[in-house]
């Protein structure tokens, strides 16, 4: 049984620790990519001031290039997406589908960026799906077409898989801050006043939204301009976008290439920044031109380009993922499959069997990580919450109002650190983390990784528990101290309880967060730590498509099995609580 | 039990500076006090000041003490005020009898012989294993305010309880809920906006807008 002072005393420290975990290897991690790019190396053995690794970066040949092609797909996958779902939701708000389509966002967004990557990529690709669908009756095609489609010079194709994948997660962001800015209510005053549901949606609940949008919306920039694995897979090559070409001389056997690696580092961070910077410039023109139209008092401003663009986007967004799990399902079983057919001759368990006994390992370690990790958080965020809970209350005349001021205080810090792991391109603080472990003489290993896995998770798993938190009435409290129950008491036998489902649903949210991650796990791990979705990645270079397969789908399934169980597990275990419906999602 | 008294000795009231009542009362054993006045006049705020709620924008002075014994220091779930809401917040993942057991003290014995005499005398016989949801609203209210019995507390606050019953439901519950508290010579403070309530319970009335 916990004692109420053993909860005071790990209340008192979860927040410091929870800080520590955050942002330590952020900051750590961008002091170790900056002193190596100004000369200051111990891999290199160079201790002296230099611009060397600068001059190198930049007289890199085709480094523009590269840097446009971080620029580009990252600035335009973020607006396309953004646009999706902003018109989809004018079209669809205050209507029945919005419930349904919440509950289908929920596992899309589960599909990890890798297996998603690579089932587009065995849609597209000229030998693909799509191709053979077509062929020959319409195309014509008795052999795969000549085009470049996948690793196209222009990087479309990758920038079509980072909108597919980032449709679902704003989409999620968004209707998570729904209610809290009333959209119902405000959808129908406009209406009352004559505004279509579209044009009412997009002048009364968009400009309310789309701040709780903004932080969600610079991830997504950050990630997609930054991104090393969609990259490796559908990205171009020749030249490769910066993320990629800064990893492969990180990787390279030539410990000098390390400062120059740094330096491309430091200017993913500076391109992030900057591309940051020309949202924040679009978002200034496009809101002033808005504010005029809105004055106009059009009853049906926008109301058809805003149901064209989200009905197709959403259609095309969702069906092309949902098409993407599909072909990595029949190619995980497919026999002999010859071009033109659009399906294979015999479905076979061979890959499964030949791929089954090479997996366990990499699942098993998977699996460690990523509980090991979602444990650690879970523990931390919610002593913190506690924490924050139980000094929003002060306790009259003992003199404890400074000491509320300073708990409220780290509340405020750490809600703005959550975003620090999510804006700074990954591969930045990465790199400098992992020299500074080995400067430490820290050995790379499991360890290594679940402090660099916290860091990403902490953040989603944070914002999940905190809203968890939120939903509960202040009043039960309140009514359980004045039935004499002490606050531990309250914890374990009410508050858990209740809050179950809720509470699993950020546990399966962290473990799928944690089997998604590439590079944190690549580099922190020294590439020794091999993980279902590392293992993948390795593939991608030579495997067959059907061995890729297997491994994308047991990538895939991991998060859908941790969203099932934190669905199902609730409903069963209060299945006759009607009351209790509530608190379900 | 011993019958004590609830007493608000030159109680004071803030919010951010701001005097927002002012109290120097005495509550006898069986006692309802009720106080009433407009929304925002912080009269929820009394209860929670009392019950040990407040959030830190409200500042608190005098004393609140409970027979012999000063509550205003102590933690919420040490002060022994039950406190009774306008909706009757039955834990909703307990049966009807984990409800009621939760509440009572540790050191109580016969606790499931206990709840089947007192869910008898509410005219809920049998119906210890039953979903809180399943019961009507005033079966509910009845329930909650058991557990508040049961819980042995020294004074109750009552936040407007009856405001979301029907009307014809309300005075019986009324009766109910003022009867028992008097049986067990508590002292009360009612907040209500309802001059009925005031009436029901028979005593002192103080309005926060006089004050």
């Amino acid at each position: 049984m916990v004692s109420t002072k053993d909860l005071k005393a790990a209340q008192a420290l979860a927040p410091w620790l929870l800080l520590i975990f955050l942002a330590i290897p952020v900051l750590v991690g961008l002091a170790g990519v900056l002193l190596p790019s100004i000369g200051y190396s111990s891999a290199a053995d160079q201790q002296a001031l230099s611009l060397q690794a600068w001059q190198s970066l930049f007289s890199t040949p085709g480094l523009f290039h590269s840097v446009l092609l971080s620029v580009i797909p990252g600035l335009l996958s973020a607006l396309i997406a953004f646009i999706i779902v902003f018109s989809f939701l004018a079209t669809t708000s205050g209507g029945r589908t919005l419930n349904w389509i919440r509950r289908m966002t929920a596992p899309l967004l589960a599909f990890p960026h890798v297996a998603a990557a690579f089932g587009i990529a065995f849609l597209l690709t000229p030998s693909g799906f799509l191709f053979r669908l077509v062929s020959p009756l319409v195309s014509g095609w008795e052999r795969p077409p000549d085009l470049l489609i996948i690793n196209d010079p222009w990087a479309l194709t990758m920038t079509l898989a980072l909108i597919m994948k980032e449709v679902p997660f704003l989409l999620l962001m968004a209707l998570a801050a729904l209610p809290a800015i009333q959209a119902d209510q405000r959808l129908a005053v406009a209406r009352s006043l004559g505004y279509q549901r579209s044009t009412a949606w997009l002048w009364t609940v968009a400009p309310a939204l789309y701040p709780a949008l903004r932080l969600p919306i610079f991830a997504v920039i950050a990630y997609a301009s930054t991104s090393v694995e969609v990259a490796l897979i559908l990205g171009p090559s020749l030249p490769a976008p910066l993320s990629v070409r800064t990893l492969s001389w990180f990787n390279d056997p030539d410990l000098s290439l390390r400062n120059l690696a740094s330096a491309g580092a430091l200017l993913q961070v500076a391109i992030t920044a900057a591309t940051i910077g020309l949202w924040i410039l679009g978002e200034r023109m496009i809101s002033r031109v808005l504010a005029y139209y809105q004055q106009s008092g059009q009853r049906d401003f926008g109301a058809r380009p805003l149901a064209l663009l989200g009905r197709t986007g959403f259609i095309v967004t969702f069906s092309m993922l949902t098409l993407a799990l599909v072909i990595l399902i029949i190619q995980a079983f497919a026999g002999r499959w010859r071009f033109p057919d659009s399906f294979p001759d015999s479905l076979t368990l061979g890959h499964w069997r030949a791929q089954l006994p090479l997996l366990w390992d990499s699942l098993a370690t998977t699996v460690t990580i990523a509980v090991t990790t979602v444990l650690i958080a879970f523990v931390l965020i919610v002593l913190t919450l506690e924490q924050q809970v139980s000094s929003a209350r002060v306790h009259i005349g003992t003199g404890t109002h400074g000491n509320a001021l300073t708990r409220v205080n780290h509340h405020h810090i750490i809600s703005r650190l959550l975003y620090l792991p999510l804006l700074t391109p990954q591969i930045a603080f990465l790199f400098g983390y992992t020299v500074w472990l080995e400067k430490m003489q820290i050995p790379p290993g499991l360890l290594t990784v679940v402090l660099a896995h916290l860091v990403f998770v902490i953040p989603y798993m944070y914002l999940s528990l905190a809203d968890a938190y939120r939903g509960l009435d202040k009043r039960w409290p309140m009514l359980a101290a004045s039935l004499r129950i002490t606050p531990a008491r309250f914890f374990l036998r009410i508050k858990l309880p209740m809050l179950i489902a809720a509470l699993l649903s950020s546990l399966a949210i962290g473990f799928a967060v944690s089997n998604g991650l590439y590079l944190p796990t690549l580099l922190a791990g020294g590439g020794r730590v091999n993980t279902i979705t590392t293992e993948a990645m390795t593939m991608a270079a030579g495997g067959s498509r059907s061995t890729i397969a297997v491994w994308a789908l047991i990538q895939a399934a991991l998060p859908v099995l941790g969203f099932a169980t934190a669905l199902l597990l609730p409903r069963l275990i209060w299945k006759n609580r009607r009351g209790m419906k509530g608190f379900m999602q | 039990m011993t019958m004590q008294s609830l007493q608000l000795k030159q109680l004071t009231l803030y919010l951010q500076q701001k005097c927002l009542l002012k109290l120097d009362t005495q509550i006898a054993p069986g006692e309802i006090l009720t106080v009433m006045g407009p929304s925002g006049s912080g009269k929820s705020s009394l209860l929670a000041a009392i019950a040990g709620f407040l959030t830190p924008e409200f500042k608190l002075e005098g004393q609140v003490h409970l027979g012999n014994r000063r509550i205003d220091q102590l933690p919420p779930e040490q002060r022994g005020a039950g406190l009774l809401f306008q909706d009757p917040l039955l834990f909703p993942h307990l049966s009807i009898a984990q409800n009621l057991v939760f509440a009572m003290p540790a050191s109580t014995r016969d606790k499931q012989e206990k709840v089947s005499a007192a869910l008898m005398q509410l005219g809920l016989a049998g119906y210890e294993q039953r979903d809180p949801e399943t019961l009507s609203g005033g079966q509910k209210t009845r329930v909650a305010l058991q557990r508040l019995l049961f819980s042995q507390p020294q004074a109750v606050l009552l936040d407007e309880p009856f405001s979301s019953l029907d009307t014809d439901l309300r005075q019986e519950i009324r009766k109910l809920v003022f009867d028992a508290l008097t049986k067990a010579g508590l002292p009360a403070v009612l907040v209500t906006h309802d001059q009925a309530d005031a009436d029901a319970a028979d005593g002192r009335i103080i309005n926060l807008q006089d004050s």
